[in-house]
């Protein structure tokens, strides 16, 4: 009997077969598993085709510097042959001032939306990086390097630019040593805003927000006499006397005292993306408590409170937007006093926030309702009041839950800032454009233009929603 | 057991109505009520100012004078001798029209692009994927806009469509052509497609407050005829299944029942085209369609269908992957596995973001107004405003048409919705 041979070393493995390795094996699986996933394929790359093969050329083409439509076409035949597509986006050259400012903003103001833009962003950072040092310093950094270049590119007067430049590294330096402290920033941004955009007096925002000061005074002082809720209702009382008899003399009075001022700039000066974003912003960040509020008062067991707010929350939702801006534009001078003088964008912001205050309320009951029974019994049993138990337990987590339900209508209302144009505001969309396509020389532009406003907003917006979903992966602390 | 004791009825003082939570609730909604009235008070008083200082009076009787303005597009007749509630029932149909036809279309191509999105071809998901970030993030108005210009801009000249006999003899083709076998001419004044025509119609019937249309009537009560039938026919099958066990075949009863009446009908009636035709500058016969409306159908849908998929796409992706193990593991083939399994279950996730979209389109079609389709917001609230100076009216006239709209879709949708939710035992 023949000894049988016995390998007495392993084999080397095998490479795998060429079809279930590397580049072929992720093709095979991905585009040409089966006849339909390689006719989809196929009738994708046709598509992706058609489109690259009808819209690259004209890419290619772009031309930068002309003066008309007429020259580019022109330049697009002169380089590239009869009858080659070009895109023309020299009409960028005359109007992007218009497109981002609106066409009527005075040219030698232009450095003070430049410098709120950037401050927002300051200011925002307390908020969305509570108490994050590292992260503090990076964004007032990139804010402190903005501002020197776009304040230079808008030619900002010298003392203005030292004093910005001075304030944000005060910032950096505050954010280094107490980035708690920080907030107090953000609370006194939308009044500086204000300042920065419209201009006028100092002095008047500066006394207007001392009214909310007389309000926690007055609170403070009455709470340990009379009760919370009256101490509250007697702050309210008391700051709107201050609104309605203390405010303008005291503000004509420091006027005339200490001038400071800036170039008074009328609403109806605002245009193009400016306009969208104090929109947009003012919007969100008035409608935020308010909808807080409304969804507070819709879950609440008081039947008068909550029909109110159903009342509310239904009826705006359920009619359009448009509609809402009609009644700024046309009905709600009827409502005010006949000697008020509200002027349009006011008018619009304050339905803008009516708007986004019912989204948001809805977005927020959705969180309300989500959150276990447990945790209100739980606020309950530990003895807190219905404030304290919706400020420390409650609210904190429906926020969080909320946070893209917020960030989408907060998308939503900022593409639907370009509905403004209904009631004649120079919004970026059609206002604008609008204007370049009936200058003589860009008559018969249109592509080029739409494209330009929507990647705009597609940044803003796409941007935010990649935030949000970074927010909503950081804050999520279930395990599942 | 001892009984709680009841709450001492004598005792009650004041101060309890802000100190004791038991009686505060009462405090608060009467202040809350009353500043509410205040409010009311105040807004109506500043009105009653406002409207005398202008010497006005609130009053709805100027939907009964005359119009006096054209309205391009209308699906019911309507003249500019006709009352101005005519023209806000010509806007409220336009509306309508948008919003129908596009919840239709967007749903189609929303679920089309939803379940393209989850396929496993990595080409055609991300094709799908650029798709709904692109039109996600960027306004509605750009897409109603930029369909609008195109259609009006790119779209030839009714006297391009002309051959000549020069151009004949020269065997030249003309710069445009209809599309469609010849059917349909888009050109920058708007689409012309065919018009359905009978040549024995049955003829209206005055009722004295309304006239019938008999043809339109005859064809509705043929459509449900069949219906009920189809329905029937469904039943006894049912009914025999159960009986036996056995499922009688019921496809060919069902296709004869629905669609041979309907087409006998339409025969008797003498059906035909008139397909548009170009005369003298301009075509003649069909139906011509607005751009505005095709624009604005366009963009809606689009735009939704971005919306849509991403709820489909969520809504699949719900359903517990064991669900799908279990439809394999019983031996289902994929196919009555998306049928049978996965959708019914996915279709409880989506209705009710989806009844949500319905409603946001309708109410986007008021975006109609920036390309001048006359739709509510145009008629009512644009020329009928301007014309007759009476903005409050009309705006919470729109405002409260709207509202009904809003309140009638999500009532039926939510009926809907309910019908098909789990019920809970």
């Amino acid at each position: 009997m023949a000894q049988g041979f016995t390998r007495t070393e392993m084999l080397p493995a095998m490479p795998p077969p060429v079809s279930e390795s590397g580049t072929l094996k992720w093709l095979r699986e991905n585009l040409f598993s089966g006849w339909l996933n390689s006719t989809l394929t196929a009738a994708a790359t046709l598509f992706i085709a058609f489109v690259a093969w009808n819209s690259f050329p004209w890419f290619w083409h772009s031309v930068w510097n002309a003066g008309s439509l007429n020259e580019c076409r022109q330049i697009v035949t002169a380089s590239a042959g009869e009858g080659a597509t070009g895109a023309c986006w020299a009409f960028l050259r005359p109007w992007w001032g218009a497109f981002i400012f609106g066409h009527q903003y005075p040219v030698d103001e232009r450095w003070r939306p430049v410098l709120a833009f950037g401050l927002l962003f300051a200011a925002l950072a307390p908020v969305l990086f509570a108490g994050q040092k590292r992260n503090l310093t990076i964004i007032l950094a990139v804010v402190a390097a903005f501002l020197v270049l776009t304040l230079y590119l808008a030619s900002a007067p010298s003392l203005a630019f030292a004093l910005a430049i001075l304030g944000v590294l005060a910032l950096l330096a505050l954010a280094q040593v107490q980035p708690g402290k920080l907030l107090w920033f953000t609370l006194a941004f939308p009044a500086l805003c204000f300042w920065l955009l419209w201009g006028g007096s100092i002095w008047t925002p500066i006394v207007a927000v001392a009214g909310f000061g007389v309000l926690y005074l007055v609170f403070r002082l009455a709470s340990p006499v009379i009760g919370l809720a009256p101490a509250a209702g007697a702050g309210f009382v008391a700051a709107v006397l201050w609104w309605m008899f203390v405010d303008a003399p005291v503000a004509d009075a420091l006027q005339s005292a200490i001038p400071i001022q800036l170039l008074w700039i009328a609403s109806d000066k605002f245009g193009g993306f400016l306009l969208s974003i104090v929109i947009g912003v003012t919007g969100i960040t008035f409608s935020l408590p308010l909808g807080i509020l409304l969804a507070l008062g819709r879950q609440s067991d008081m039947p008068i409170v909550k029909m109110l707010c159903v009342i509310f929350i239904e009826t705006i939702r359920g009619v359009p937007l448009i509609t809402l801006l009609f009644v700024a534009a046309f009905v709600l001078g009827f409502f005010l006093p006949p000697q008020a003088n509200f002027d349009l964008l006011l008018r619009v912001l304050i339905l803008v926030t009516f708007f986004a205050a019912a989204y948001l309320a809805e977005v927020l009951r959705g969180a309300l309702a989500a959150l276990p029974r447990g945790q209100y019994e739980a606020a309950d049993a530990l003895g807190l009041d219905y404030w304290r138990a919706q400020r420390l337990v409650i609210l904190p987590q429906a926020l969080k839950i909320s946070i893209p339900g917020i960030v989408s209508t907060f998308i939503g209302l900022f593409k639907d800032t370009t509905l403004v144009v209904i009631v004649a505001l120079y919004e970026p969309l059609k206002g604008i454009t609008h204007l370049v396509r009936q200058d003589i020389n860009w008559k018969g532009i249109y592509w080029e233009p739409y494209i330009f406003v929507g990647a705009i907003f597609f940044i803003f917006c796409f941007s935010m929603s990649r935030y949000s979903k970074y927010l909503e992966d950081k804050l999520k602390t279930d395990h599942r | 057991m001892a009984m709680a004791a009841e709450a001492p009825k004598d005792s009650f003082r004041l101060s309890m109505l802000i100190f004791d939570t038991r009686y505060r609730s009462y405090t608060i909604q009467a202040v809350v009520l009353g500043l509410f009235v205040l409010a009311i008070i105040w807004l109506g008083y500043n009105v009653d100012r406002n409207l005398d200082a202008r010497g006005k009076e609130l009053s709805f009787a100027f939907l009964w004078q005359r119009a006096g303005y054209d309205i391009p597009q209308t699906l019911i007749p309507y003249t500019n001798d006709n009352v101005h509630f005519r023209a806000l029932l010509v806007g409220l149909t336009n509306t309508l029209a948008v919003a129908i036809c596009g919840c239709i279309l967007a749903t189609i191509l929303g679920v089309f692009i939803g379940v393209l999105r989850l396929s496993k071809n990595w080409l055609v998901s991300r094709l799908m994927t650029v798709y709904v970030e692109v039109f996600r993030n960027v306004p509605l108005l750009l897409w109603v806009l930029l369909s609008y210009v195109i259609l009006t801009e790119t779209m030839p000249q009714p006297r391009d469509f002309r051959v000549t006999d020069e151009m004949l003899a020269a065997g030249e083709a003309p710069a445009a052509s209809m599309t469609l076998f010849d059917t349909v001419a888009i050109t920058n004044r708007g689409t012309n497609v065919p018009a359905p025509l009978l040549e024995r119609g049955l003829g209206t019937i005055d009722l004295g407050f309304m006239s019938v249309n008999l043809t339109f009537l005859a064809i509705v009560l043929v459509i449900a005829g069949s219906v009920l039938a189809h329905r029937f026919i469904r039943a006894q099958a049912t009914a025999i299944q159960e009986a036996t066990g056995v499922r009688p075949v019921t496809w060919w009863k069902s296709l004869l029942v629905l669609f041979a009446p309907i087409i006998a009908l339409l025969a008797a009636l003498g059906l035909h085209w008139e397909v548009p035709e170009l005369k003298g500058f301009n075509f003649q016969g069909g139906i011509l369609v607005a751009h505005a409306f095709t624009a604005l159908l366009l963009a809606l849908s689009l735009y939704t269908a971005a919306f849509i998929a991403e709820i489909v796409r969520g809504g699949i992706q719900a359903i517990n992957r064991g669900q799908s193990e279990a439809a394999f593991a019983l031996g289902l083939r994929p196919s009555r596995t998306m049928s049978l399994v996965i959708l019914p279950q996915a279709l409880r996730v989506i209705i009710p973001p989806l009844i949500s979209q319905f409603l946001n389109l309708t109410k986007n079609t008021s975006l109609g107004v920036a390309i001048s389709y006359s739709d509510l917001s145009g008629t009512l609230g644009g020329i009928t405003r301007n014309q007759t100076g009476r903005e409050i009216e009309c705006v919470f006239l729109m405002m409260a048409i709207y509202l009904s709209i809003s309140l009638t879709i999500s009532m039926v949708m939510n009926w809907y919705n309910r019908s098909v939710q789990l019920k809970a035992r």
